[in-house]
């Protein structure tokens, strides 16, 4: 029998009315890079969990090296040499690369911090697996990616021989992906063992070298990555063929609907202006999709289109009339919709029903409330059950579920619904598909390209890649809170649109 | 002006043990406004022990028994702040609110139920340790050394090094930033966070001993710390949460607060005819300055006042 450096066998795990993990078995080889690959809800995070000793699995055991193992916190996987990158970085922002790095593992002598070894031993590490990162910076200074680097150094100060990534390329450029892609390949050259949790299928063939698909908590499979192909690996996934490519007609721009002239927005965060002076068209009948990392003026742009921010400077005119000071509601009774970014702070109210959250734009209608200022329940209860049917909303009680207890993809199906039906002309679509399974976004996506084939106006805001180049008629780029540069979808790689996306090259918007 | 140094460097004594405190229980990540409180009943546990110890009783011995006792009643104290806003993941804010409520309210029922234990007539809440305060006292010529100086002094040398210089330091500082983070890494966020307040109740109960014994030789509990607590706050703030600076923003305060007590010995300030309370209120003046300007830039401990929950992840 071969051994594995960590062999997850036969786990299962419920919960109160679901089974998270049914009889999954993970064997890790040493020295690859394996790749866990699943839908949201598909039971990577209980697995994970589990390995890490946060549950206890009702069946099944763990192998280290051919030996059981239990683990009964995070302390058991740590000495038993397994780490962890999170999505969400661990790092206090204030403390220096190396103190994130020793912390919990400091080397003291009568309780003081001896930091002169630990600090030879990270410069070592960082030579030797090409990572490139000054111990001295601090945290809050340095990019994203060098932050992702600190990670995996604490993994390697620990002497950590199994190293799981859970979804590292989410925060990164394609740059930055790249140069992740090859770290791990020298990782795994050395000796360790990877696990590498994703849904993307382009990184798992360019990197992997087997790959476990989990769907709705049940083990499908584990295939040689030299075997398969994206669109296998994507059928195993979701449980049916997947169209990975939006199919839309060319686009058909009429009128302009939406023109921002040197729109300015202040920062919260320092003095710099989050949005500097940007302007832009969106015309009828054609997807905008405003790209770039994540953090770089788009949410405040957003706030300042909505008016949830008020503008500095600059104006705003929708449909010929200037939007530049108007309310918000007025807005969106004026023929924007908006879904928000954040579908728990500013989409729903999550302690309401769903009816509630469907007529929170309209309640104030005459249909919905009675010239005494009463609501009439029955015409709400009425209008929430046509969206629901319409939009395929699901959820436990029907239109008097609370918003809370929804899915993440129904709940951004509910806003989609509440802001489609007002038959906008412009609609505004801050990373829709944001946490949601491919048959989701699937569905999502041709909402968007239905939007535009009506003849409405979509500006998309988006992070992914992969949406940006398949869904928009038309790419800006934006950096630093400024548009550095306008691209045909048609026209343009992945690559180059990264290299503006990491503000190492610019253009002035309009000159492609 | 020997006066004005003398008051200056204990009332920055007072404000330096008591910043300090409250330095490191939000460094650990809960905000301590209870400190008010915790100074009074540090305060009465060392008054208490002035009056009980008998008199004969040698300088070291007193002094360190006077200690020990208002700094285990402070750490006391502050145990209920740990356990509400730790354990039961209360409201910080709400929970000091109420320590400081309980604090100057439970030390006036004690000593007067002690006082009318004694003498039936005697219904004042005031505590006499004239002889035992003196143990405290050096005099060199006209100025007053007292011993709560230097051990101020070294508290804030100490908290230093503390702070950045060992391993109980930096896990500290990760709890009050980044808790997720330090629970990672296998450090017991819960256990550094007591070990904060826990600090925080003895540098506080400390600071309330060293106040009621600066300038007087008995103390009214009826008036609390008068503010004391909440001016540490302000030179904690000032200080943006560093020893060092602490030290510097307590001189400022400290300086300030002397004033009142000595602005008589200059005759300038008295050529000025201002009233008395005019230098009273200064140093709390001057806070509310301050914090109006600092507070904007100030970096407070990330994750301070936020309840630390294991299972949100």
């Amino acid at each position: 029998m071969e051994q594995y450096a960590i062999e997850m066998k036969n786990i299962t795990k419920k919960f109160p009315g679901i089974i998270a993990n049914d009889h999954i078995t993970l064997q890790l080889k040493k020295g690859e890079i394996h790749a866990l690959l699943g839908e949201n809800g598909a039971g990577k995070s209980t697995l994970m969990s589990v390995l890490f000793g946060l549950y206890q699995p009702e069946e099944g055991e763990i192998r280290k090296d051919g030996k059981k193992v239990t683990i009964n916190d995070p302390n058991d996987a740590n000495a038993l040499g397994i780490g962890m990158v999170h999505q969400h970085f661990k790092l206090v922002e204030c403390f220096s690369v190396l103190d994130n790095i020793i912390l919990g593992v400091e080397t003291t002598k009568g309780g003081f911090l001896q930091k002169e070894e630990a600090k030879k031993k990270v410069i070592e590490l960082s030579e030797k697996y090409g990572l490139f990162v000054d111990p001295d910076a601090l945290v809050e200074d340095i990019t994203v990616g060098m932050q992702q680097r600190t990670e995996i150094l604490k993994m390697l100060y620990r002497d950590n021989e199994i190293l799981i990534f859970d979804e590292p390329t989410a925060v990164l450029t394609p740059q930055e992906i790249q140069e992740l892609m090859n770290i791990m390949k020298n990782l795994a050259a050395e000796g360790k063992s990877i696990l590498f949790i994703t849904h993307k299928l382009g990184e798992i063939m360019q990197v992997a070298d087997r790959c476990t698909v989990l769907r709705k908590g049940k083990y499908i499979g584990t295939v040689e990555i030299k075997d398969t192909t994206p669109e296998k690996l994507s059928a195993m996934m979701v449980g049916r063929d997947v169209n990975f490519v939006v199919e839309k007609e060319p686009a058909n721009p009429g009128k302009v609907i939406l023109d921002i002239k040197d729109m300015t927005v202040a920062s919260k965060h320092h003095k710099k202006n989050a949005v500097n002076r940007v302007s832009l068209q969106v015309r009828q009948g054609e997807i905008v999709c405003i790209a770039g990392i994540d953090g770089n003026g788009q949410t405040e742009f957003v706030y300042g289109l909505s008016g949830l921010e008020p503008l500095t400077g600059g104006t705003i005119t929708m449909n010929g009339e200037d939007i530049t000071h108007m309310p918000i509601r007025k807005r969106l009774t004026s023929g924007m919709s908006h879904i928000p970014e954040d579908r728990h702070k500013h989409g729903l109210v999550l302690d309401f029903s769903l009816e509630d959250n469907l007529v929170l734009q309209r309640y104030f209608e005459p249909q919905f409330t009675n010239k005494f200022g009463f609501l009439r329940r029955k015409e709400i209860r009425n209008y929430a059950n046509r969206l629901i049917g319409q939009y395929d909303i699901r959820s436990g009680q029907g239109p008097v579920t609370k918003a809370r207890s929804m899915s993440g993809g129904n709940q951004q199906k509910a806003i989609i619904a509440r802001e489609l039906d007002k038959n906008p002309d412009l609609l505004v679509a801050v990373q829709p598909t944001r946490g949601l399974d491919v048959g989701a976004i699937e569905h999502i996506h041709k909402q968007l390209v239905a939007q535009r084939d009506a003849g409405k106006g979509v500006l998309l805001v988006s992070l992914e890649l992969d949406e940006v180049m398949n869904v928009s008629d038309r790419i800006l780029v934006m950096y630093e809170g400024e548009i550095v540069g306008e691209f045909d979808p048609k026209q343009v790689t992945v690559e180059e649109l990264g290299l503006y996306m990491a503000g190492s090259k610019r253009k002035e918007a309009g000159v492609s | 002006m020997l006066l004005l140094i003398q008051y200056t460097l204990i009332f920055a004594s007072v404000l330096v043990l008591v910043a300090l405190g409250g330095c490191f229980s939000e460094h650990s990540g809960v905000i301590n406004i209870g400190l008010e409180g915790i100074m009074v009943m540090g305060a009465l546990g060392g008054a208490l022990m002035m009056k009980y110890l008998p008199k004969g009783t040698v300088a070291p011995i007193m002094i360190l028994l006077v200690i020990l006792s208002s700094v285990l009643v402070g750490m006391f104290f502050s145990l209920l702040l740990g356990v509400a806003a730790i354990r039961f993941k209360a409201d910080q804010t709400l929970v000091g609110t109420a320590l400081n409520l309980l604090g100057p309210a439970a030390a006036v029922v004690i000593v007067r139920a002690i006082n009318t234990a004694e003498n039936p007539d005697n219904v004042s809440s005031t505590i006499a340790y004239g002889q035992a305060k003196k143990a405290f006292i050096v005099n060199f010529g006209r100025f007053e050394f007292n011993w709560f100086m230097l051990i101020a002094f070294l508290l804030l040398i100490a908290s230093f090094v503390v702070l950045y210089k060992t391993r109980f330091g930096l896990r500290l500082c990760a709890c009050g930033e980044h808790p997720q983070a330090a629970d990672s890494v296998g450090i017991n966020v819960y256990r550094m966070r007591y070990a904060g307040v826990l600090i925080s109740g003895a540098l506080g109960g400390l600071g309330g001993l060293v106040y009621i014994t600066a300038g007087v030789s008995e103390w009214k509990f009826e008036n609390g710390v008068a503010g004391f607590g909440f001016l540490a706050l302000a030179v904690m703030i000032f200080g943006q949460w560093k020893p060092v600076n602490i030290g510097l923003a307590a001189l400022l305060f400290g300086l300030f607060r002397a004033l009142s007590n000595v602005y008589t010995g200059f005759d300038a300030l008295v050529a000025l005819k201002l009233p008395s309370t005019v230098y009273n209120m200064l140093p709390y003046i001057i806070s509310l300055v301050v914090l109006v300007f600092v507070s904007g830039k100030s970096r407070a401990p990330k994750a301070e006042g936020i309840p630390y929950d294991k299972g949100q992840r």
